[in-house]
């Protein structure tokens, strides 16, 4: 099953003043379950993509559909709804609210989402238990490590019950050990409970892992490996 | 939840925060302070005028406040006398008659104010009888007067002396009088002092022949609160044929009214630059909030945020920043100006040049701070008014935020 198709993409940043053309025709689709890299030189267009799949940015042209609906149709708010409904975001740089504690901060979403208490806390918890730092559930992000705070935000991506996560070079920031902790855990997550996840990544333990890897040059996909 | 995250996002810089409640309190301190204090001298200022002559309210006859004659005087009927039963805001109604006289003792005279009373009525209103220093009060039925310090030394009369009045009384009948002076009182006001003559009204009825009439009837009411009730209801209740004319404390002493207007309009100056100048604190703060966390909003949009539901948060952060200061501002001044109240400043205490004046002006050597909880309340619906208008710059900024240009800043 198609959960994202991605069809002839082209994204222009400065139309009016020096373009720059970030993506040149960009035809992409991911299947449920796939465990994708994106990948390329700095500049070659992975960031933009990515936002544009994730609904954060429109195409200058082409379409995104995100289990057949086109997203570049979406008012404001219906996009808001929409990332919050359909899609998990994992950043860089964690990006937790530093205010919250680890469970708050996986609750957090559910809250968006007008769910009960019970089920948050129920939710939450067991994320956290998934991703392997239950005991650290009521510290805030200053007392975790980057690791740490990074399974954090993939548990935060998984609350909502997403179709997909999108993982910004979400081991940028991490040593070795929380690397491979981290990429186990999400590698495990996709074999078990067959959720997507799509990376763009320049890290080379990330890409060893992906089972397809997109290659993007100068905004236009060079290659499409499946392993 | 979101109430949670407001609240420790206001403690994110616990500095930044500490110093803008310090300053929102400061100014609601100083604010309700400073209101109400000005607002307790000037209620003992109106007590004074009240306590002394006037009253909260008087009835007239229709041109007599024009032509202060005692030919525009009116009946005291029984209509007029049973405003007490049939107003429940009015206590009492005590009726006087005023004129002016030559007073005469011996070979010296000296103008004179002469006012008729009813002694134990007028006492309730004015306690002349604290301000006797010799002598006695009046009786409600001798035919006798008491007269001012100032009067009496022009005059040099002493207790027990005569005192001859000549006057106009009603529709030209000549009056003469003389009567035995049983007491000497002191007035604040100069001209008070030098001028004044009391004696029992039917006495002066007598002497001016306007038997059962009276210039000023003078309404005693309770509290200056029910000072419009009461007039509304006592012009219900009087005959609308425009013979009398009913006027409130306002009218009876427009200095008064327009001494506070400029006073106040004193304060409010003083007030709005004071909240300017925490306007640009608090906007401050904002511009400084709203610059640090826009990636952060950026991810709060990202991950599924509304824009609204983001304003929310960060206005009632900014709000509750208010809230927390005026409260703490209020907390502060309500202390002192209890403080104030039970224990007000004396006229020494402002030194001695002040002290003359309000003596020369016969008001109250206490000045006690006016405790009421809307001044306080006022100070906080301020704040709130100007943090509310100050946070639409989030809105603005929020309303407008790009989350992939925000996470990229």
């Amino acid at each position: 099953m198609t959960v994202i198709k991605a069809s002839n993409l082209t994204k222009t940043y400065n139309p009016d003043k020096i373009p720059v053309r970030a993506l040149r025709g960009v035809d992409l689709a991911i299947e449920k379950g796939e465990f994708t890299a994106i990948v390329g030189p700095s500049g070659s267009g992975k960031t933009t993509l990515l936002n544009i799949i994730g609904g954060l940015d429109r195409p200058t042209a082409g379409e995104v559909e995100v289990g057949g609906k086109d997203i570049s149709q979406l008012s404001d708010n219906q996009l808001i709804d929409f990332r919050k409904d359909n899609i998990g975001f994992v950043f860089q740089s964690y990006n937790l609210i530093p205010v919250l504690t680890a469970k708050e901060n996986v609750e957090f979403v559910m809250v968006l989402q007008n769910r009960p208490k019970a089920e948050r806390d129920k939710r939450a918890e067991s994320l956290l238990t998934a991703v392997g730092i239950a005991e650290k559930m009521d510290k805030r992000p200053s007392e975790l490590s980057g690791g740490q705070q990074q399974r954090v935000a993939v548990a935060r991506a998984l609350a909502s019950k997403p179709a997909f996560i999108l993982a910004d070079e979400p081991t940028a920031n991490l040593d070795s050990e929380s690397t491979a902790g981290l990429l186990d855990m999400m590698a495990t997550m996709n074999k078990e409970e067959n959720i997507t996840f799509v990376f763009s990544t320049h890290d080379q333990r990330v890409i060893d892992r992906a089972r397809r890897v997109v290659t993007l040059v100068d905004g236009k996909i060079v290659s499409d490996e499946r392993r | 939840m979101l109430l949670q995250l407001a609240w420790r996002n206001i403690w994110r810089n616990k500095r930044r925060t500490l110093i803008t409640i310090s300053a929102i309190a400061f100014s609601v301190f100083l604010s309700a302070f400073m209101i109400s204090l000005n607002k307790g001298i000037f209620d003992s200022m109106l007590n004074g005028a009240i306590e002394q002559y006037f009253g909260y309210a008087q009835i007239h006859g229709a041109d007599y406040w024009e032509d202060k004659v005692i030919d525009n005087s009116i009946e005291f009927n029984e209509i007029l006398q049973a405003i007490p039963e049939k107003v429940a805001e009015v206590d009492d109604i005590i009726p006087r008659i005023e004129s002016f006289a030559l007073a005469s003792a011996k070979d010296l005279t000296a103008g004179a104010f002469v006012i008729g009373i009813d002694p134990a009525k007028e006492n309730k209103l004015t306690n002349i009888e604290e301000k006797l220093i010799q002598g006695r009060y009046l009786k409600a039925t001798e035919n006798a007067v008491i007269i001012a310090e100032g009067l009496a030394e022009k005059l040099k009369l002493q207790l027990n002396d005569t005192l001859v009045l000549l006057s106009q009384g009603y529709h030209g009948v000549n009056a003469v009088g003389k009567y035995p002076i049983q007491g000497i009182f002191k007035m604040g006001l100069p001209d008070l002092n030098k001028s004044l003559v009391y004696m029992p009204i039917k006495t002066a009825a007598y002497f001016l022949g306007a038997e059962g009439r009276a210039t000023t009837l003078v309404l005693k009411i309770d509290h200056q609160k029910i000072v419009p009730k009461a007039i509304a209801n006592v012009q219900n209740y009087m005959p609308a044929d425009q013979k009398y004319t009913l006027k409130s404390w306002q009218q009876l002493m427009p200095e008064l009214v327009e001494t506070r207007q400029l006073k106040e309009g004193g304060n409010y100056v003083f007030i709005g630059i004071l909240y300017l100048l925490i306007s640009f604190a608090i906007f401050g703060t904002i511009l400084m909030m709203t610059k640090e966390r826009s990636y952060e909003f950026g991810v709060l949009t990202a991950i599924g945020m509304r824009r609204k539901k983001l304003f929310s948060v960060v206005w009632l952060e900014t709000v509750m920043v208010a809230i927390v200061g005026a409260i703490t501002g209020i907390l502060m001044s309500m202390p002192l100006v209890y403080y104030l109240k039970v224990k007000p400043l004396t006229v020494g205490m402002m030194g001695e040049e002040a002290a003359a004046a309000y003596e020369k002006f016969g008001l109250q050597d206490s000045l006690p701070a006016a405790f009421e909880l809307p001044i306080f309340l006022y100070q906080a619906l301020i704040i709130f008014l100007i943090t509310s208008v100050l946070a639409i710059y989030p809105l603005f900024k929020i309303m407008r935020l790009k989350p992939v240009e925000a996470m990229r800043d």
